[in-house]
């Protein structure tokens, strides 16, 4: 068992971290910004260490700065939360040359796993279902036609050096296509200095799916499916747990594929792989894998009954999976919201400000995950993320019921949040009957901006 | 003698990234609605924009620099 974790995170996922640590009898090592020395997870934790200056990149992202205050507080692990370094190969081998444990998979898997290419290939030699396209790029234009037959139309062609939506064309058809992919290699050539593209099929109004793994490096077992559809931006803003879309062949596979991907890398620790779902075929496809505990994991808890953090702390620890697959089963339904700081009315401008009267939701099947505290200030230089209400019920239904009825008890003085995006959301019709896509919610917010109001 | 002021907390920054140049250098003229850096809040960019024309712009705000809302950024003549 681990005796002592430094958390090298930040906000309400380091208090998540100091909670789980402590019910195992773990001690615990803050870390913190000079902006951040008041944060709740500094006065929570048995210790705590100013590691730098405001920026990330001098403190929460110094790999330096972090082992550093390891080594002077006598911390054995590390957890690295999500975001900065959970997902950085060098950081963990860092931990372990230092003779740290790092909570998470291997450098290795974090390696494998991060590059979209090594994670498609791993992906399709496991068996899991990726969208069809081209495994790496593709040689010429003969080649690229070759591949129409599994692809289909519509077809995108992307940049290999492009990346975050830029340098993708997409073609509906062959003539389309003839025409576009000469353009799209001169494009890319012009625009990144290498012409390198990829082909990938087009899943129109498809759903974001994706399913919790644990695993010990040689077992791996799944805590079923999560579905994050409601997205702005390609943020992820209300997740669920279970997807209303799939039926239980359908989860199944999916789950099963998921384990398979895990035990095939030897993963270590909570991870998630995600999917694309297509309603109107049933098919679902591999997109990538995140290789650290996620911000929406409390879904999973509250359907699962197993704390997702504690378990992954028990791995990192040296104790073998304690779970068997037949020991995990769904009860009920679970959303989480994510209550930034930010204005939904005014294109969600960033609202950082001082905590005042502060009156948080409970009663049954509540939970809220929060870095919030009265009299707290928000500092500006890291994310919006303030709290996460998290409710479960017996079904969706009442789950929804009981989100409005949570929303309608917060009161977050002070600041401007998203709340109001939420309440609004709930009484959705579209929503109530789950019929979203991941680029649902963005009409939606065009369309009803009257309602976001603080 | 005129001040601009950020509007938000956050950091300042004087170009639009590393390897751009600065928006305005000490010395430069300010006409209405130019950008004269960007203040970066909870990871989004805002441009700060000049109200007022002026002339011989000097930053009292150095680049990558934490500021609170009405911290001066910048004067003018």
């Amino acid at each position: 068992m681990l005796k002592r974790l430094l958390i090298a995170n930040r906000g309400e996922i380091a208090v998540r971290i100091i909670r789980a640590a402590r019910d195992l009898g773990i001690e615990t090592v803050a870390v913190h910004s000079a902006a951040d020395a008041d944060g709740l997870w500094v006065q929570m934790a048995d210790s705590a260490v100013n590691i730098g200056p405001p920026a990330a990149r001098k403190s929460y992202l110094s790999v330096d700065a972090i082992l550093k205050a390891a080594a002077d507080t006598g911390a054995d692990a590390i957890h690295p939360g999500y975001g900065f370094l959970a997902e950085n190969a060098e950081f963990a081998d860092a931990c372990a040359a230092a003779g740290l444990t790092f909570v998470g998979p291997s450098g290795k898997a974090i390696r494998l796993m991060g590059d979209k290419v090594s994670a498609r290939i791993a992906a399709h030699s496991a068996g899991v279902p990726v969208v069809p396209g081209s495994m790496g790029r593709v040689a010429d234009i003969e080649a690229a036609r070759d591949l129409l037959a599994d692809t289909g139309f519509p077809v995108m062609i992307k940049a290999a050096a492009g990346g975050g939506g830029r340098g993708i064309r997409v073609a509906a058809n062959l003539e389309e296509f003839e025409r576009a992919f000469p353009q799209a290699e001169a494009e890319a050539l012009a625009a990144f200095g290498d012409g390198g593209l990829y082909m990938e099929k087009l899943i129109p109004a498809a759903r974001h799916i994706e399913v919790q793994v644990l695993g010990d490096g040689s077992r791996a077992v799944h805590c079923f499916e999560r579905e994050c559809s409601l997205q702005r931006r390609r943020q992820k803003v209300w997740e669920e747990a279970p997807s209303t879309a799939l039926d239980a062949r359908t989860r199944d596979k999916l789950c099963q594929s998921a384990v398979a991907l895990a035990e095939a890398v030897g993963y270590s620790g909570a991870g998630t792989v995600e999917y694309l779902f297509d309603d109107a075929s049933g098919d679902f496809y591999f997109i990538e894998m995140n290789t650290r505990i996620q911000v929406e994991h409390p879904v999973t808890e509250m359907i699962t009954g197993i704390d997702l953090v504690a378990e992954g702390l028990r791995i990192a620890g040296g104790e073998p999976l304690r779970l068997r697959q037949g020991d995990i089963a769904v009860k009920g339904h679970a959303i989480e919201v994510r209550l930034n700081a930010e204005d939904p009315a005014q294109d969600f401008r960033p609202f950082p400000g001082t905590v005042g009267d502060l009156r948080l939701p409970g009663g049954p099947g509540v939970r809220f995950d929060s870095l919030l505290y009265p009299g707290y200030t928000i500092p500006p230089f890291y994310d919006s993320l303030l709290a996460k209400l998290i409710v479960h019920a017996e079904d969706r239904d009442a789950a929804i019921a009981r989100l409005t009825r949570a929303l309608s008890e917060l009161r977050i003085g002070g600041l401007t949040t998203t709340a109001p995006l939420f309440t609004a959301l709930a009484a959705d019709p579209s929503v109530r009957a789950g019929a979203v896509h991941t680029r649902w919610l963005e009409g939606w917010l065009a369309d009803n901006a009257d309602k976001l109001a603080n | 003698m005129s001040q601009i002021l950020s509007p938000l907390p956050g950091t300042f920054y004087r170009s639009a990234s590393p390897e751009k140049p600065v928006y305005k250098a000490d010395g430069d003229a300010v006409a209405v609605g130019d950008v004269i850096g960007l203040i970066e809040v909870m990871k989004s960019f805002h441009e700060i924009r000049a109200e007022v024309a002026g002339t011989n712009i000097r930053f009292v705000t150095d680049n990558e620099e934490p500021v609170m809302a009405g911290a001066v950024l910048a004067e003018l003549d």
